[in-house]
């Protein structure tokens, strides 16, 4: 469904528009939102305190990442890479063709047989020690790169993405020589060339996901970012440079799916990492079957987080809040589905409409800004169509009435109630800002409603009883269980899915093992 | 002397149980069947296989349908969830107890292994290291969370910790080589993990997952936690990768050239994969000694799961 945003025909210059009469995607168009807690009259409203971009300079046209040097696509092909909060395009990027990431895996294969893999362990832990202090250095042009291209607000780029990435690589610097202690018993030995794809809601992380813990094992690396989301996996390889690396230890090559599945199924690529969505993860695993490569898949969710009568209202609201519009809901582990308690149902959607209408949408490089802007017009069209679909299967749809920027791909925060669980809004993955809520009565049925769903990679328990906390947490089928807390990552604790949300873990020495061949 | 003991034969005759014609007494012969659900079930299709056995003979064993592996993965999921919620002490003993129990037929196994063509020392062998292997799997459910598990030091007010749980219901084709062994080594791994089992026994030497059946139906492991099926691989594997209600798939004696199909059968619905590690044959020793004792049995079929909660008043 399209979108009535109609970016195209919106005025050149991105405006923050505070009239209440913006229009919002199709079916919310036919709901009148509640009046804003943030109108212009309000004493909420704040100025504008946007993020300078001065300190990045982001340059016409970059090519691929391989064997330590920036090359031209074989094809000769660029894509553009757009700031999704002003349709503004950023750069041209290089159309990796299966030419190029052959080159990449013959670049990894060389780095890791005459190089990589001969280094003393303790020089690997040093690299990436390098690489960790270079991304902190360098935080604030690798936050501002991440907004522009992602369309996530600068608070979250700034404050999650970023340093958790360099945290990362901090962490699995550390394992580098110190792997007979992540496989007791075992002889831990890295696969060699390793096939990562990774996705465009947190580029920067993912990346550093994949390949601290990759490096750390003695692997060596040929990712391929995001269509969407290139630039600081480019930029990745800058850092890498100065770092001097070996050349070929990380290769980047970026291109369509199409050149992902070039690299997960070349012979030569020993293991395969993916993160994104299902389907295609179910696919590579598919093509891949049989050719004896590890393979972790980090894939969809569909979360509850479940509010209990006895759960501290405003702490669970604020969970709630982050645990849905914490990057826009463009996040595989977002709480979703809202499982609250049938006795507070009232009370708590009533807190939480209010907290909703406190949330600033808009510029993401304002410091301010709660919620940013979508990734792409795909999936601004992708989160419509869904939400189209609950209003048609009868849910009820609310949005506050906050102002939206007339340029760039921004949709409404939306709340449904009255959702029964066959609805698409509580199976799919909507990836967007838009939280469905079922009720519930006892503690039996929020876990069996929770656990109602093909994913299971995350949930949340709010609830002042401790002894309930952990009946649930072990009863639930999920990956991470967040309790009285949501949305937190830490490179010390393993991420990953139960069912159909994947398999292997990311983080923590969970995560190195999936990096590691022991025999 | 010769004729006095004649006589006294003839005279007692009716109080033994020899014949006078001094001809052996007729065997009673076991029936190989499936086991489902603590039951011993015929197949449903009424098909049986005949094996030849070493010492003459045939032993007519079930031949497990599509429909048999369907009412196996509904008893599994039925038992799943209450062994995993045993207590990791009481999973370790129930193994343990099986290993007892293997013990007291460890004959049978060996006759088994015989038939199968196995020279006696082998045999005996073979039997007294599937024992040792079931102690060894016996001590491993309390210990998992401690060795694969932990607290997470984050940088942050939270307690963090993450600990395995299992997948839930596993199918597993046995090890063809290796019948007894094989088998015990990769089932362990299954049941010491908490997790339920669905198997396909050996195709060429069925016998041994016979008697374990029937060494687990008057063990402690309840009803539906080990299921065997003995069938034609071949027929069975591509329904059995294909049903959405498995959750993993050990695939280490699956044959080579199924290979391929086993993997996106279960890929289709992201179920965790174990198979032969690169290079390894399915050989008859291949879980000798040490090379048997591995926790990737185990590992291939957890998840670990990471529970977070803030610090503070």
């Amino acid at each position: 469904m399209p979108s009535d945003q109609s970016p195209k025909g919106a005025a050149p210059r991105r405006t923050t528009a505070r009239a209440a009469s913006v229009t919002t995607p199709a079916p919310a168009a036919t709901v009148a939102p509640a009046s804003s807690g943030l109108a212009g009259s309000s004493p909420w409203a704040y100025a504008p305190a946007p993020e300078s971009r001065e300190i990045v300079t982001i340059r016409q046209r970059y090519g691929l990442f391989i064997d330590g040097k920036e090359r031209a696509p074989s094809g000769g092909e660029v894509t553009i890479t757009y700031n999704p909060a002003t349709e503004e395009p950023l750069a041209e990027i290089a159309k990796g063709t299966p030419a190029d990431a052959d080159r990449a895996i013959e670049a990894a294969d060389r780095a890791y047989r005459k190089v990589w893999s001969k280094l003393h362990p303790r020089e690997r832990a040093k690299y990436l020690y390098r690489i960790s202090r270079i991304l902190q250095e360098r935080s604030r042009e690798f936050a501002v790169t991440e907004t522009m291209d992602s369309g996530k607000p600068i608070r979250e780029s700034r404050d999650v993405d970023v340093p958790l990435a360099a945290a990362h690589f901090w962490y699995y610097a550390g394992w580098a020589d110190k792997l007979e202690y992540a496989v007791p018993g075992r002889r831990p030995e890295a696969h060699g060339v390793v096939g990562q794809v990774i996705p465009w809601n947190f580029p920067l992380l993912m990346l550093a996901w994949k390949i601290a813990p990759a490096l750390a094992a003695g692997n060596t690396v040929v990712l391929k970012p995001a269509s969407t989301t290139p630039l600081t996996a480019l930029l990745f390889a800058d850092v890498c440079r100065q770092a001097e690396l070996p050349d070929g230890v990380v290769n980047i090559v970026t291109g369509p799916g199409s050149t992902g599945m070039s690299i997960v199924t070349d012979p030569r690529v020993a293991k395969v990492a993916f993160t994104g969505s299902t389907s295609v993860g179910v696919t590579i695993a598919k093509v891949i079957a049989g050719q004896g490569k590890g393979l972790t898949l980090e894939l969809g969710g569909k979360a509850a987080n479940i509010v209990f009568e006895d759960a501290a209202l405003d702490q669970a609201v604020e969970g709630v809040v982050n645990g849905i519009f914490f990057n826009q809901g463009e996040v595989c582990c977002a709480g979703s589905r809202l499982l609250v308690q049938e006795s507070i149902a009232e009370e708590f959607l009533a807190r939480l409409r209010d907290r909703m209408s406190m949330l600033r949408i808009g510029d993401p490089m304002d410091k301010n800004t709660d919620i940013g802007a979508i990734n792409s017009k795909a999936q601004m069209e992708s989160i419509g169509e869904l939400v189209a679909s609950g209003v048609a299967e009868g849910a009820q749809i609310w949005q506050p009435a906050c102002d939206l920027p007339t340029r760039g791909w921004f949709f409404r925060p939306t709340l449904f109630t009255n959702v029964a669980q066959s609805h698409r809004i509580a199976r799919e993955e909507i990836f967007g800002p838009v939280l469905a809520t079922i009720t519930f009565r006892t503690v039996a049925e929020a876990i069996e409603k929770a656990n109602n769903t093909a994913y299971g990679l995350s949930a949340g328990i709010w609830t002042e009883k401790g002894s309930r906390i952990l009946q649930v947490a072990s009863a639930l089928k999920a990956g991470v269980v967040w309790a009285n807390t949501f949305n937190r990552f830490d490179p010390t604790a393993p991420f990953g899915g139960y069912k159909e949300s994947g398999y292997g873990r990311e983080g923590g020495m969970q995560g190195l093992h999936a990096y590691l061949r022991s025999s | 002397m010769g004729k006095k003991s004649k006589r006294t034969e003839k005279l007692n005759l009716p109080l033994t149980i020899e014949s006078s014609e001094g001809s052996e007494r007729l065997e009673v012969r076991r029936t190989a069947k499936l086991y489902i659900g603590g039951a011993f079930p015929r197949s449903e299709s009424g098909r049986s296989r005949e094996v030849q056995l070493a010492k003459g003979g045939v032993a007519n064993i079930a031949g497990g349908s599509r429909k048999d592996l369907r009412e196996a993965v509904r008893v599994a999921r039925i038992a799943a969830e209450p062994w995993a919620a045993r207590t990791a002490m009481v999973r370790g003993q129930i193994l343990y107890r099986v290993a007892e129990l293997m013990e007291g037929r460890a004959a049978q196994f060996r006759d088994d292994l015989i038939n199968h063509g196995a020279s006696k020392s082998d045999a005996a062998a073979e039997v007294s290291a599937a024992i040792d292997r079931m102690v060894w799997y016996a001590g491993w459910p309390d210990k998992l969370s401690a060795v694969l598990g932990g607290t997470n030091p984050v940088a942050s007010s939270h307690f963090v910790f993450t600990l395995p749980e299992p997948t839930g219901v596993i199918a597993s084709i046995a090890p063809e080589a290796s019948p007894l062994l094989g088998l015990v080594s990769r089932l362990g791994g299954i049941l010491a993990g908490g997790n339920v089992a669905i198997v396909l026994a050996s195709e060429s030497a069925p016998l041994p997952a016979v008697t374990l059946a029937e060494t687990l139906a008057v063990s402690d492991v309840p009803a539906g936690v080990v299921n065997i099926i003995t069938a034609r691989r071949a027929e069975l594997l591509p329904h059995l990768v294909r049903h959405a209600d498995i959750d993993g798939y050990d695939l280490w004696g699956c044959p080579d050239e199924l290979l391929v199909e086993a993997e996106q059968g279960a890929a289709e619905h992201v179920a965790r994969v174990a198979r032969r590690p690169h290079g390894v044959k399915d050989r008859a020793d291949a879980f000798d000694g040490e090379r048997g004792e591995r926790i990737d049995g185990i590992t291939a079929f957890l998840e670990m799961k990471t529970v977070w909660h803030p610090i503070g008043s």
